[in-house]
Order: C-alpha cells, then structure tokens, then sequence
C-alpha cells in the first residue's frame, strides 16, 4: 500500500512532467490534453485500490500505508507519508475530480499563446502536490508542500483565468504565502521545542503528537495560532478570506473547481491534522474564538451569497458559508460533530464541484459570470437547470442529498456542548435555502430574457460553436430572437461529465455508511488527541454514525 | 641583540590564498607581456586554473582532517568556518569568472578602459558603417600606438585588466574572512576592495553610470575603511592587542572602561556592515548595482558578502562572544532596519538590478539574524545561507546581462514584460531564481531560510524572527511582481531581445540554477559540512 500511496504521489507529477513538455509544441497540444487525462484516470484506479486495500473497523491503526526516508538529517525531517480516513477521502476525491474538471475544460477555448496542454500539466501538478500535502507525515515536508501547492495554483489562475486574474492570482499567493510564514514561524517553534523537551529536533507528526501534550499553554497558544492563521487564511476563515471570491471568480472554472473543492479543503484538514492535535489545550482555551468565527462565516457568506451578481462569486461565498459549518463541527470537542465535519468536507467538495461545473457550462453558452444577462435558461436548457437544481438543493443541504448527512451531524454533534453557536449556525440553513433558490429562480425560471441567453450579448460568438443545440438559430428576426434562445442544452459529453457528480451527491444522500467507516478511525483518534469526551453517552448507533 | 623572529608558515593550510595571489601577480605579467589579442584566453585560463586549483586545495584541506590552525603568527586562523568560506568563494568565483569573460553577449567583452579607445573605435566602426561597401576601414591607426582596439569593424577589444583585479579582490576576501587580528582584517579589506572599486568603473555601456557608482562606491568605502581603522584603534587601546582572541580575554572579567571596548566594537561593525551592505549601511548599494557591469555586480554580490559575513561571524563569535549580551541589543534594531528597508524600498523599484540590490539589503538583514546569534547552529546556517544566496545570485545577474535592449541591457521593468511569451527558458529561469529568493519551499532560498530563522528563534530572537517572516511576505511581492510582468502581460512591441548566451554564461547560469535546486531537495550533504564548525580561538 506505501508503493501504491507513492505512487498516487508521483503518477500526476510524472504525467505534469509530460505535459509540460507537450504544451512547448502546439500541435501536440491534443496529444497533451489526451496524455494528461490518461494520468488522471490511472490516479483514479490507485485511488481505487488504495481504498479498497484500506482497512476500516475497531482495532486498526489510524495511519495506513505508511513509508519514510530521511530527508535530510541535519532538520530532523523525513519524507514520510502515511494517510488516515480523512485524508483517502480528500485523496479520493481529488482523483475523481481532476478527470472530470479535465474533460469540462477539454473544449475550452483559450486565449493565444496559452495551450490547453500546459493548462493539464498544471492541474495534474496541482493533484499530486495536494496528494502530498494530504498524506504527510512530517510537519516540515507537510509546509513544504503546502507552500508549493501555491504555485501550480497561481499560474493557473494568472495565465487561464478572467479578466483581472493578474490581481486575483497575485492577492491568491500573497495571502496564502503570508499564512505560510506565519505557520513556518510556528513550525520552527514546534521544532525548537522538539529541541529542548525530546532532546534531538524532529518533524515526525506522531512524535511531536506525544510531546504536544506536556507543552505549557503559554507555549501552546503561539504555536496554535501560527498554525491557525495559515488554515484559516487557507480555508478561509471570514475576515481572513477576501482573497477567495476574487480567485474564485477569475479562476477558470476547472481551476475554481480544484480551489475550492480541494485546495480550500487543506485549511480544514490541517485543523483536523494539526492544530486539534499537536495544540490540544490551546485548541480547547480557544474554541470559542474560532466558533466565533465560523458562525459569523456562516451567516457573512450566507447574505454576501444572496447578494452576489456574478455567479462564480456566489459560488465562492456559498463556501464560505460551508466551511464556517465545517470549522464549527471541528472545533465543537463532539465525535459526531467531527465525523459530520470530516463528512462534510467530502460533501462540499462534491456540490461545490457540480455547481461550479453547472456555472461554467452556463458561462460557457452565455458567455458572461453575470447573473442579471440571463433569464429563463430551463427553457432553452432543462438538463443544465436541472444539474443547476441539484447542485443546489445539495449545496443547501436538502434531505435526501449528500450535504444533509453532514450538516445534520456537524449541528446536532455541536448542539450538546455549544448550544448558542449552533443555534446562530442554524440560521444560515435558511439563508442557504434563500440563495440557492433565489438564483436559480433569476437565472433558470420564467421566460427567455436577458442578453446573454436571446440578445446579441458577448456570448454570440460561443454560440455558435455550440454545435449539438437544436434551437441555436440566429437568422430569425427580433420576434424570434425573444422567445428563441442562442444557445441549447447539455452536450453528451457535459451530460458524462456531471452523471458522476449526480451519482455521488444521491448515493451518498442515502448511503454515507462506508464513508463514515473509514473515517471513523482518525475521528476517534483524533477526539483522544485532543482530550475530549462526548458529552453525554449517546443512544445506540444508527447508519453507522460513529459514537 | 638577536635578529627579527621570523614566524613560521604553514603552507599546506596557507595554499588557497597562496595560489589565488601568486595567480593575481602572474597575471599582472601576463598582462606587460602578451599582445592584446591573445591576452584574454590565456588570462581566463590562468584565472580559472588558479580557482580550480585553490578549490582543490581547500577540499585536500579540508578532507584531510588537518586540524585548525593559526599561522603567520596568528595573522590568519585556517579552522572549519575558514575552509567554508573559501570553497564558497572559489565556488562562487567560478561562475563570476565566466560570466566577466563572456563575449557572446557584448561583442568584445563588457569591459573597456581607456574611454579614448572607445570612442574612436566607435567613431571608426560608425564610418565603416556609414561606407558600407567602401571597404573596411581599420587595422592598426589605434590610439597610442599601443594595438587596442585593432579588431576592426565588429568589436571594439575589451580589455583584460579584469583578470588580475579580480583575483586581487578574490585573495583580498580569502584572507578577509580568515584574519585572525584586526590589521590584516584591515588590510584585506582594502585589497579586496580596491579592485572593486575599478572594475565597476570600466562598463563600456553606460560609461557615466558606471563610473559614477564606482566614485561613489570609492567615497563611501573610504569612509567606512576609516570608520573601521577607528574601531581598530579604540579596541587596541582597549585591549593592547589587536588579536581577535586577546580582546575577547581583555573583554572578559576586565575593570577597564567598556566604553572604549563598546566604542570601539561599533565603529568596527559599521565598517564591516558597509561591506556586508546591512541597512542603514547600504546606501551605496543601489546606485552600484546598478551602475556596474553586471557581471561585476554579480560577483560583488555574491563573493563580497560571503567575505563580509565571513569577518562579521569571525569577529562576533571569536572577539565579542563573550560579551554577546551587551552589544546584541542594538544590533537587533540594524537587522530590523536592514530587514524592513530592504522590502519596503524594493517594492518601489522599476529597474532589476535596484530590486536585487534592495533585495540583498534584506537578505543582508536575514544573514544578520544567523550571525547574531553567535552559536554553533547560528554560524552553520549562515554559512549555508551565504552558499545558497551566493549562487542564486549570480545565476540570476547572468540572466539580467541577457535581456538586451538597443543601448546594452534592458534593466527597467517595463522591457520584462511578456518574456515569458518570447523566452521561455529564460522566463522560467528567473521565476524559479525569484522563488528561491523569496524563500520557496524546494529552493535552496527556503532552506537557508529555515535554518537561519531557527537558529535565531533557538537563541531567543522570537520577535526578530516574526518580523523576518513579515519581510519576506513584503518581498516576496515585488518577487512576484517580475513574474507577473513576465507571465500575465502582454509583451511590448518592441521589447528588448533575449541574447543566447554564450558558453560561459550558460554554464555560469545554469551552474547556479542546479546548485540552488540541489540545495532545496537535498541539501544535506552541505548542511553536515557547515554543521560542527568552530572557530578557532
């Protein structure tokens, strides 16, 4: 298993190698794309049978498929990787979205000079850094890669992206870059404390997790908050998250995908990895700071959600709102509550994905982010409202979908011990159902209106592109031009990129069971870590939530 | 009544100087002797051999376990840090060497002396230009009869003066970070910097901006020669020696007044922090910087501050150790200042080479935190940090001399745009450069980073070290800026072009690009050899 999570590590780097070398030559620039997802789907089949060869139930160890090699002994730091519940389901699910993100942007047009080759080159890079950054096992090789990441990621946004992505992708990698040192700072503290209390300095997770304990909380609270700044920066936190919405925004809508869904989720899973862990009690003294914060997340991103015009923009609030709920589950001390978390940044990952993709398929017809341009698209497009829909009722938590399990669990996990919190938390429920609906009513309900979907708007060109659309006749007069749109509905292969989006978000609306399993190891381990008990002995157990 | 003691010699541990200053006088043979037009190959050869050579020496020496030694009665002490020192001088003089040598990029050499010379061969090659087809006009009516400029048409013949100044500067460093007492701490320092102040003047471009920065480097490297030679005298009268060591034992449990001692130890410190350009000493390094040839920028970037910081450790830890207590506290408030003047004046910088000279300034101030902190993990990390800067460095000013506009490089940022789209080796060279500059993770920038903010914090320094983090999130933008300029803009329409360098350069560049990655994944080999090093005394 240590060969197969190495190699998880290296497929995607090896295949960015590749690409980045195809994406020299423009006329390999189909060959590129076509090798690139050819790595994805072999990512995709590791992925497949790391889980598969991963052990679940009482008695097994919380880190799996473990290896290390010195790295360099003068540091104490080893190249040493090992993964948990919690990181194969982020692990998992990168390797299921990059094929499809992959596909979505196959048929991207792309501004001169920019191949869709280097484009796959980056994502795969993007994919195999976030494997390492999920299966580190060694503080110093996890900020190595977590700083790295960064880079893949702004010459994404910076040479794919809208408009104004020279600004976004430069606020992107400051802001997180700031993060970083903040958390090296702490990370060298962590080391020097290793120093003088182990007697040799040293970055193994599980060692510095046994030390953690006996640190003092004034030593504590410093540390934790290094660490604290780079997640909450990266996950975004809300005063600390203005990058996001510019990044999301201007990112191309593949690349929005993996940040969000993905990059975004290293904030959260650091939480989980590190600060809950390594900082116990100055995770418990500061709670109430961090829920503070995630519930004015909620509710904040929640009203600048249902306020947004541009609809990548709204996506990226939505998140906002998501990851106060994640942060609120995390660092309310409960096993449900952290299962739900742990749940949720899985579910997240996977609505966000599909509204991103239903957003950018819309985009890609209409050729503007702009809500107000559009109007009435279910006539024209039922499939793509229909996607829109079910991106939505996920995103806001309907029963039935996958967001359910895990807001249900994040808030009735949190209710026992932080009942003031969870009931502000609530609140956002309601706002999730405003926004979702409030937008899909705009865009996809009534008649044909606006300019992108009947006018001359800039979208004229692209549609015309859109070949397979039945109704995409442009000779007719203004009368026709009214009530017929430009553009029609999904294509075949939109329709196989979103089939296992869909899949997922009813599968695991009904099934969360195995998913529950396998994190349920690290949650309970994790809950040790951090010295919590459940509050009260709860009921017998039902669909395998943990206890 | 007997005759002078002569003291004794150890040669074996002596030979890396030796070889680099008896090169530097066979140079200056070389130099009377040819004819011009054979001069530079036999000059460079003669150069790089001497190097190689000083190089392999400093490795036998150092392999061979010979322990620390001081000769020359106690003039230069050949320890651990020395023989580090010096592989990183002579590993960092190899590629400066080529990169002074290139021709490929400036037809004759970047180098010109006799201002005369030049200018009637440029009058001579604008005739010729003018008369096409009426023959070449040339051959031997060079000024003073002396052959100079007698290629012709296509290139004015640079001149070969830089060889033996060069080697001066490089043996002047050599006993600079290895003097065991102040005087010939001094007296290195004025060998070393002498021919400094020369080679920034002989740019054959921009000939008023070159000399202008070696006017003023030689003004204000006087001054701090002065400032320095009063430390000196204060600390001799303080401690009637002016060996390192006997000022540490004075220092130590002595009743006489600290005034002189404290005094006296400042003024030194100015002197040396000119040298390392450590803000708010570094006024002069913008301006030479930039005016220099830049090749010369690169090996005074990269050799002089390796030399600086060598003698800053060595007069820290061997002179003032003791005292450590007393003097740290105003030596935070320079790194702070350095720091911080260094990011906030390079993020207003639209000409390159300022913003690397701005950037050194902070780099200067992040050296100051590993050699402040005078312990064996403080002196390790800054030797590593000055390797991994040195060769970042100098890899990245070979690249600079490369994008060339109609009147010799193309400095101002505006002329970098979209070089992403028109040189993508290039473009991607210097990205990876700058990453490593602004501390990425798997450079060797972060490396250096890591250990010398973690020596700083093991020491107590945990506010200076917040502080260095803020910096290098303020210095990574304007970083970032240039590679914005090169990936996200659109390039202009008549941007400069990209020369393709040359062998000499490439090697130099490509050299410093490896050594700066080798060092960000596996610098373990060069971090077990800075670790355990002790000054001697």
């Amino acid at each position: 298993m240590s060969a197969l999570l190495l190699a998880l590590l290296l497929v995607p780097l090896i295949g960015a190698a590749v690409c980045g070398a195809m994406a020299t030559r423009e006329h390999l620039d189909r060959a590129g794309k076509a090798v690139g997802l050819g790595f994805s789907a072999v990512s995709l089949v590791l992925v497949v049978a790391v889980w598969a060869m991963f052990r679940t139930g009482p008695g097994t160890p919380r880190f799996q498929g473990e290896l290390a090699v010195d790295w360099i002994p003068a540091f104490g730091t080893r190249f040493a990787l090992g993964i948990d519940g919690i990181a194969l389901t982020m692990i998992a699910l990168l390797a299921v979205l990059v094929p499809i993100v992959l596909g979505f942007a196959w048929g991207d047009k792309l501004p001169p000079g920019r191949t869709g080759a280097g484009f796959t080159a980056l994502m795969l890079a993007t994919q195999g850094v976030l494997v390492g950054v999920f299966a580190a096992t060694d503080v110093f090789l996890f900020y190595v890669l977590f700083e790295a990441m960064l880079i893949p990621m702004y010459f994404l946004i910076g040479r794919f992206g809208g408009p104004r992505r020279q600004y976004a992708a430069v606020k992107f990698f400051l802001y997180s870059f700031l993060g970083g040192l903040i958390m090296l700072a702490s990370v060298i503290g962590l080391f020097v404390a290793s120093e003088s209390r182990l007697g040799q300095g040293t970055f193994d997770w599980a060692a510095l997790q046994q030390m953690a304990g006996q640190l003092p909380l004034s030593t504590q609270i410093p540390l934790f908050l290094g660490f604290f700044a780079a997640f909450a920066i990266k996950a975004p936190l809300v005063p600390l998250h203005t990058w996001l919405p510019d990044a999301g925004a201007e990112a191309p809508v593949a690349g929005g995908v993996i940040l969000v869904g993905l990059l975004d989720k290293v904030g959260v899973f650091g939480f989980l990895r590190y600060t809950l862990p390594l900082f116990p009690a100055a995770s418990r003294e500061l709670a109430p700071l961090v829920l503070t914060l995630a519930v004015i997340g909620v509710i904040y991103g929640a009203l600048l959600a249902a306020a947004q015009t541009d609809m990548k923009r709204f996506v990226a609030y939505t998140s906002i709102a998501h990851f106060g709920y994640i942060a609120l589950g995390i660092f309310a001390f409960t096993s449900q509550a952290i299962a739900g978390s742990a749940l949720y940044m899985v579910n997240h990952g996977i609505s966000t994905a599909m509204l991103f993709l239903a957003v950018g398929m819309l985009i890609r017809r209409g050729g503007t982010a702009s809500m107000t341009e559009y109007g009435g698209v279910g006539r024209a497009a039922p499939l793509l409202a229909g996607m829109f829909l079910i991106a939505g009722l996920s995103t806001l938590s309907l029963p039935g979908t996958n967001s359910f399990i895990s807001e249900f669990l994040v808030l009735i996990g949190a209710f026992p011990t932080r009942p003031v919190f969870t009931v502000i938390a609530t609140v956002g429920i309601v706002f999730a159902a405003l926004y979702v609906l409030w937008v899909y009513q705009r865009v996809f309900t009534g008649p044909l209106r606006g300019t992108a979907v009947v006018g001359d708007g800039p979208g004229a060109a692209s549609a015309a592109t859109m070949g397979s659309g039945d109704d995409t006749d442009d000779t007719g007069g203004s009368w026709a031009r009214r009530t017929t749109a430009r553009f029609g509905d999904l294509t075949r292969g939109e329709i196989a990129i979103m089939t296992p989006l869909v899949a997922l978000v009813l599968v695991l609306g009904f099934f969360p069971g195995p998913v529950l399993d396998v994190l349920d190891p690290a949650v309970s381990a994790t809950m040790s870590e951090v010295g919590a008990v459940d509050p009260v002995a709860p009921a017998a157990p039902t669909n395998g939530v943990p206890r | 009544m007997t005759g002078p003691a002569f003291p004794t010699v150890d040669y074996g541990a002596l030979a890396p100087m030796l070889i680099i200053l008896g090169a530097a006088c066979v140079s200056v043979l070389l130099e009377a002797l040819l004819p011009l037009r054979g001069r530079g190959r036999a000059q460079l050869t003669l150069t790089l051999v001497a190097i190689v050579a000083a190089f392999l020496a400093v490795v036998v020496r150092a392999t061979s376990g010979a322990p620390a030694v001081t000769t020359l009665a106690g003039a230069l002490a050949v320890d651990g840090p020395s023989l580090f020192l010096w592989g990183t001088l002579l590993a960092l003089a190899v590629p400066s060497v080529l990169l002074l040598a290139d021709r490929s990029i400036e037809p004759g050499g970047a180098f010109v002396a006799d201002p005369v010379a030049l200018a009637e061969a440029e009058s001579r090659e604008r005739v010729s230009a003018g008369t096409r087809g009426g023959g070449r006009v040339g051959g031997s009516g060079g000024s003073g009869g002396s052959g100079r400029a007698a290629r012709g048409t296509d290139a004015v013949e640079g001149h070969t003066e830089i060889y033996p100044l060069v080697l001066f500067a490089l043996g002047g460093m050599i006993v600079f970070c290895a003097a065991d007492d102040l005087l010939t701490m001094f007296v290195a320092l004025e060998v070393l910097s002498l021919p400094l102040y020369l080679l920034c003047g002989l740019a054959r471009r921009r000939r008023l901006m070159s000399q202008e920065s070696a006017v003023k480097y030689f003004l204000l490297g006087a001054f701090s020669s002065a400032f320095f030679l009063y430390g000196l005298a204060l600390l001799y009268g303080y401690a009637d020696s002016v060996k390192l060591s006997d000022i540490s034992l004075a220092a130590a449990g002595s009743l006489r007044p600290d005034s002189l001692l404290f005094g006296g130890l400042a003024l030194l410190v100015v002197g040396l922090l000119f040298k390392a350009s450590v803000g708010p000493f570094h006024t002069w390094t913008p301006d030479v910087y930039q005016g220099a040839p830049t090749s010369v920028t690169a090996f005074m970037a990269a050799c002089t501050k390796v030399a600086a910081f060598g003698a800053i450790l060595r007069v820290f830890t061997v002179a003032f150790g003791s005292t450590v207590w007393e003097w740290r506290g105003v030596l935070w408030i320079v790194a702070i200042v350095s720091m911080v003047v260094g990011a906030v004046l390079g993020l207003t910088q639209t000409d390159v080479k300022r913003m690397i000279a701005y950037s050194s300034v902070a780099h200067a101030g992040f050296l100051l935190l590993g050699a402040m902190a005078v312990t064996p993990a403080g002196l390790s990390a800054t030797l590593f940090y000055l390797l991994a800067y040195g060769f970042t460095t100098v890899a990245l000013f070979g690249l600079v001399s490369l994008v060339r506009g109609p009147d010799g490089e193309a400095t101002h940022l505006s002329a970098w745009a979209g070089l992403g789209r028109r040189s993508p080796v290039v473009a991607a060279a210097v990205t990876f450069l700058m990453l490593a500059l602004a501390g990425i993770p798997l450079t060797s920038g972060f490396t250096a980073k890591f250990a010398v903010f973690s020596a700083a914090l093991a020491d107590g320094m945990t506010p200076l070290v917040i502080v260095a983090l803020v910096v290098s999130a303020v210095a990574a933008f304007f970083y970032l800026r240039l590679i914005v300029l090169m990936y996200f803009s659109e390039p202009a329409a008549d941007g400069p072009t990209v020369s393709v360098p040359g062998p000499f350069t490439t090697v130099a560049i490509t050299l410093g690009v490896v050594v700066t990655l080798l060092l960000g994944v596996v610098p373990t080999a060069v971090l077990g050899w800075a670790d355990g090093l002790s000054f001697l005394g």
